[in-house]
């Protein structure tokens, strides 16, 4: 039988090593995916992934069920990120957004496109790189709740009620946020949604 | 419904959250306003496009990273957590703590009763040492022990005295 996130989080509470390392694997993707969406770059998306882990493994003793387990991490998560997006430290490594498309830049390796790469299907592949590239472009351009909000409802399918305790706002506002987001999104991506 | 009030429902249509009321009325609203129409279509094609973006996976470096991490951590003791560790010393300890609480309030120094302090007690301890007393009279007038040597080097002395206060008296 699975147990849920809380009843693991009240195993590690009562010193159960092995429910926090489930929970580590439970959400260790969905944490670095969101992470990276909002700061840009992967390496400080996973050190701000393993951040979120240990404020949840020092939070343990003082853990009460009072809400949903993914509102309080993603709160952690939405909080940290946007104090490091504020942080000067990792401005150097962000991808800038008037930077020239570059492959791969998924793994936080930036590199300019090599056309003459050795690929089969070089050219879809980078069509392909090219429409995720403005996606992701389009995403950093929101500003930072925006984003987080965009992110928190479309990746991690949270409700409204969740999303809003997250960014600290009420759900009418939070609807208003999200439709602001998505014309916003829709204006960007002018060219790709009139060919779907 | 008005185009203003559609705004905040327009997501919640898109992703099925919208309970059959409010979904009946948007679609009512939406067969009769063009530009929401459009709207809806778009932010359809808006979310397909977000579904575009790949995901990606941690690095084989993550987990051990957190784990190590974790296991960084200082451990929190509680105030009383040793007595977990060492039941013995705790039981020691507990023992000793008594122990002293005990000499502290049942091993007191007693105040000394003088005996002048109460004339009655002190009536009472004379009365308890008169044979006491008595023995030392005893002792002091027994007549055999005169006889001993050190009762005639005392003797000796007092004739000497004697004898130097006759001389005295005949000069």
């Amino acid at each position: 039988m699975v147990r849920t996130d809380v009843q693991l989080m009240l195993d590690v509470k009562a010193g159960d090593e092995a429910s926090f390392e489930l929970l580590l694997q439970r959400y260790r993707t969905p944490l670095v995916n969101f992470l990276f969406r909002m700061v840009r770059n992967r390496e400080q998306a996973e050190d701000l992934a393993q951040e979120v882990f240990l404020r949840v493994y020092r939070a343990r003793e003082d853990y009460v069920p009072s809400a949903k387990f993914t509102t309080w991490l993603f709160r952690i998560a939405t909080n940290l990120a946007l104090n490091s997006m504020r942080d000067t430290r990792y401005q150097k490594l962000e991808v800038s957004i008037d930077a020239p498309v570059t492959v791969d830049a998924e793994d936080g390796d930036e590199r300019p496109l090599d056309v003459a790469e050795k690929h089969p299907n070089i050219e879809q592949h980078l069509v392909e790189d090219v429409r995720v590239k403005m996606i992701r472009h389009a995403i950093n351009k929101l500003p930072e709740k925006q984003r987080a909000a965009v992110l928190l409802h479309k990746y991690q399918e949270l409700d409204y009620t969740e999303i809003a305790k997250i960014l600290s706002c009420s759900e009418s506002a939070l609807k208003s946020l999200l439709f602001r987001a998505y014309e916003a999104l829709r204006v960007e991506l002018a060219p790709l949604v009139a060919h779907r | 419904m008005s185009c203003e009030k559609m705004e905040g429902r327009i997501l919640g249509y898109l992703n099925g959250r919208l309970n059959e009321s409010e979904r009946l009325e948007v679609e009512k609203h939406l067969a009769s306003c063009a530009p929401c129409s459009v709207r809806v279509h778009e932010f359809r094609a808006v979310s397909g496009l977000l579904d575009e973006l790949p995901v990606i996976e941690p690095s084989p470096e993550f987990d051990l990273r957190a784990r190590a991490r974790v296991a960084a951590e200082p451990v929190k003791e509680s105030w009383w957590a040793w007595l977990r560790v060492s039941p013995r010393v705790a039981f020691a300890a507990s023992m000793l703590l008594l122990a002293a609480v005990w000499m502290g309030y049942y091993q007191r120094p007693q105040q000394v009763q003088l005996p002048w302090n109460n004339p009655v007690e002190a009536d009472a301890q004379m009365m308890q040492d008169l044979p006491v007393l008595e023995d030392h009279d005893v002792l002091s007038n027994f007549e055999p022990l005169k006889d001993l040597p050190g009762k005639a080097d005392d003797d000796s002395d007092n004739v000497q005295q004697q004898q130097q206060q006759q001389q005295q008296q005949q000069m």
